[in-house]
């Protein structure tokens, strides 16, 4: 354990604009939503109708969690808060354990303090606290912020402790997944994955009835969340089950550490071919993304059967026009089913282009870490090497959406026995493809003329996120909220495909690779 | 022989920083030639400009008849080229890599890449992550060894290799010049220099500061000198050209400027020579000289 303090303040100073922006950000959500939804329910009988509503669509229970109380505007409120919070949160948390942990070891800086006095255990201790103190910072600025937008005390308090719960789990599983994996890209696919995997037991136990799997919720850490039913019951006890298994994931993780080489995995590498079938660059990025793609498509697979099997359960009746408010604000604008998968197609549209933005990240990745350098040294042409991985976030991109779309839709119309509605839901996927290829077009233009600023791609995708989340709650200007690429899709199904704004945000795209291909041919390879 | 690299004057600065000021450098057809410096000398980005990676500020540079930032392309056919500092893809093994590197270049001697895995003993079949540093230079050594390319340019290639590959590497390049290639060499690693150069350009912050055969070289600095006297050497540190004079009773060494030379012996005759030793000085104290001078 020595030296974990000089190592927490390394983290510290490293993470000292990405810790307080996210924070934030976060922080900016929950208490958005607290104000602005409460206005929208005057009566307490208008809140019971939407919650009840709510409780009564599966759809909407599979995505956010149930409302535990129908009576408290609280609950109503900061659902969706709650859900997609301790979503994010989890990603946050995984992000800076592995930067911490397994990206140091990976690219040798590991070795360069360890040859200090630095503990064998020291880093991951390190990370882990930076991540934990984190969280719980965040739980109570949270916690401040919705009392001050007027929500009660205790429920606040139970709220920021739910999603600090949810980001110390996925801090201990990162931990872990961090020491399995020897490279941070797999340390973070494992944790992201597992994060899925909970994502869909949580999804699947709250939406059983009374004889069905129920208990699939108490095995996920996003379910945990739930159950700590702020403003609905306050269950403060959950907080020992989360610590509980968070203190349980953190010694595993150290238990590994102690137990294996510096630089190691669990597993051993085993020998590979003496020869390569490597015949250019293309063959080479798809060598290096296949793996990903194929673990991000069959998570959009199961999300899209998810999506598939809740949508056309819908309640029929919208028993209140509050309620008919709420769901026109959650995504669409004619069917509550047609809403519901728009809605659920927009959060897909904006994951796709977080695949397509680590994606194309990947050229500024391999020029820094000098592996473009060997490459770039062949007769290989800088603007045909960058192709092969922008071809790859481009084409990702579309594999995930088609896939998820083909998956919701064949589940949907074995459902309802209409198969025309394969068609309709798969076109709610696709017109997602231009918003998220717009990221991947910022990302290639900084890439070629400022590399430095490669990493501006995830701040415009959360940029995009806080305006699509909180502008129309707070009532942005609406010139503000169409920075967004998302705010000009069409609201697919449900209305008809207008495809001059998709032709619009396509030369979007365009401008922003031929940008970045110029400026890549033009500047020093670092 | 016509030059097949050729810069004259070349610049280039990182923002306030300058890395090359005004750096001159001649590379003949078919000749090895060392590019001698310090770290932080300029080795590393003269190399990345003549590879096309990076564009000059000003001055001018010609690779085989091509400009390298224009004629990327048809330049790296004929190019080859072994970074200095080597990362590979993780999980992709060295074998892969070679042939990738290989197959970017336009085709690879096979019987040569099967040879040099064997003289240099790179087991191909690991990953990426499993080799140690010395490895993953042979792994981009014998990629641009069993290359066809005209010109190689190595960038201290040798700096992780342990002295018995450094044998197998200094025989390597042997045989590249053999065959008709030009190599160009960076290093600080003397003796490697000594060994395989047959030309040679000291560079410091950024300037060429010497350039010529080794023998050119030697010919502009001292000769080293240690002899036993029969009488002690009273006066002779004080004749022209004579530095660094030590004595210990009838023992002396000192460095004596070449064109004292005949001065020197003169006097130390006149003592009584018991034996004598003088050497050329090594290309360390060749190469210490240049970078005190200036420090």
């Amino acid at each position: 354990m020595n030296g974990t303090g000089e190592l927490i303040r390394l983290a510290l100073r490293r993470d000292r604009v990405l810790l307080p922006a996210w924070l934030s950000v976060f922080v900016l959500l929950a208490v958005g939503s607290a104000a602005a939804t409460e206005g929208m329910f005057p009566t307490a009988d208008s809140v019971v109708a939407a919650a009840t509503t709510m409780n009564g669509t599966p759809a909407l229970v599979a995505v956010y969690g149930r409302i535990y109380d129908p009576t408290s505007i609280g609950a109503l409120a900061m659902l969706k808060a709650l859900a997609t919070g301790a979503m994010f949160l989890a990603v946050f948390s995984i992000v800076v354990v592995v930067r911490h942990t397994r990206s140091d070891e990976e690219t040798g800086r590991r070795e360069l303090l360890g040859a200090g006095a630095v503990g064998r255990h020291a880093p991951l201790a390190a990370a882990m606290a930076v991540a934990a103190g984190a969280n719980v910072l965040l739980g109570l600025v949270t916690a401040a912020g919705l009392v001050g937008a007027g929500l009660p005390v205790a429920g606040s308090l139970v709220f920021g402790l739910a999603w600090a719960s949810v980001g110390l789990a996925f801090t201990a599983i990162a931990g872990i997944t961090a020491q399995v994996a020897t490279t941070s890209r797999g340390a973070v696919g494992l944790a992201v994955a597992t994060l899925g995997v909970v994502f869909l037991f949580r999804a699947i136990g709250d939406t059983a009835d009374v004889a069905g799997p129920r208990w699939l919720s108490w095995l996920s850490p996003l379910g945990w969340g739930q159950q700590f039913r702020p403003y609905a019951g306050n269950r403060w006890w959950v907080l020992l089950i989360t610590a509980g298994f968070a203190v349980i994931a953190a010694g595993v993780a150290h238990l590994v550490v102690a137990r294996r080489d510096l630089g190691a995995g669990v597993l051993p590498d085993r020998p590979g071919p003496a020869t390569g079938t490597l015949n250019g660059v293309f063959g080479l990025a798809w060598r290096l993304h296949r793996g990903a793609l194929l673990a991000w498509t069959a998570g959009f697979v199961a999300y899209g059967v998810l999506v598939g099997s809740v949508a056309g359960t819908i309640g029929d009746a919208l028993s209140s026009p509050q309620t008919a408010e709420l769901f026109r604000r959650l995504g669409g604008e004619n069917a509550l089913t047609d809403a519901v998968f728009a809605a659920m197609f927009g959060f897909l549209g904006v994951i796709a282009a977080a695949y397509g933005l680590q994606t194309a990240m990947r050229l500024h990745g391999e020029e820094v870490e000098l592996r473009a350098e060997s490459l770039l040294a062949t007769p290989v042409g800088r603007v045909r090497w960058a192709s092969s991985h922008v071809v790859v976030a481009l084409a990702g991109v579309v594999v995930l959406l088609v896939s998820a779309g083909l998956a919701a839709g064949t589940v949907h119309a074995a459902r309802t026995g209409d198969l025309s509605a394969v068609g309709e839901v798969l076109a709610g996927a696709l017109v997602q493809i231009p918003a998220a290829w717009v990221l991947v077009g910022i990302v290639v233009a900084a890439y070629g003329l400022a590399p430095r600023l490669v990493v501006a791609g995830w701040s415009a995708l959360a940029v995009f996120l806080v305006l699509g989340e909180l502008g129309p709650l707070f009532g942005f200007d609406q010139w503000l909220m169409d920075l967004s690429p998302w705010a000009h899709l069409p609201k697919v199904p449900g209305s008809a495909i207008t495809t001059t704004p998709l032709l619009w945000l396509l030369a979007v795209v365009v401008a922003g690779l031929a940008a970045g291909f110029a400026g890549l041919r033009r500047r020093d390879i670092a | 022989m016509t030059a097949v690299i050729s810069v004259s004057g070349l610049r280039k600065a990182f923002g306030r920083t300058t890395a090359l000021d005004g750096l001159d450098l001649t590379v003949r057809a078919g000749e090895v030639h060392g590019f001698l410096g310090p770290n932080g000398a300029g080795k590393t980005t003269t190399l990345r400009i003549l590879l096309g990676l990076l564009h000059a500020d000003s001055g001018e540079v010609t690779v085989l008849d091509g400009d390298p930032w224009k004629d990327l392309a048809t330049l790296h056919r004929r190019m080859a080229y072994v970074p200095g500092d080597i990362t590979l893809w993780p999980n992709l093994t060295g074998g892969e890599v070679i042939d990738l590197i290989g197959r970017l270049r336009g085709g690879l001697d096979l019987r040569r890449r099967a040879e040099l895995l064997d003289r240099f003993e790179l087991d191909p079949t690991k990953k990426g992550r499993a080799y140690s540093s010395g490895n993953r230079q042979k792994v981009a050594l014998v990629a641009a060894l069993a290359s066809h390319a005209d010109l190689l340019v190595l960038d201290e290639p040798t700096a992780g290799l342990d002295p018995l590959m450094q044998a197998v590497f200094e025989d390597c390049v042997r045989e590249e010049k053999g065959e008709g290639r030009t190599v160009l060499l960076s290093s600080h690693v003397l003796a490697e220099v000594e060994k395989v150069c047959d030309r040679v350009s000291i560079i410091r912050q950024g300037r060429t500061v010497e350039a010529g055969t080794l023998d050119e070289l030697r010919h502009l600095t001292r000769t080293s000198i240690t002899a036993d006297l029969t009488r002690s050497p009273d006066g002779l540190a004080s004749l022209p050209g004579v530095h660094e004079f030590r004595a210990e009773g009838t023992r002396l060494h000192c460095h004596v400027d070449t064109d004292h030379l005949d001065e020197v012996l003169r006097a130390l005759t006149s003592l009584g020579v018991r034996n004598l030793v003088c050497r050329p000085p090594t290309l360390e104290e060749l190469f210490l000289r240049h970078y005190e001078v200036t420090a």
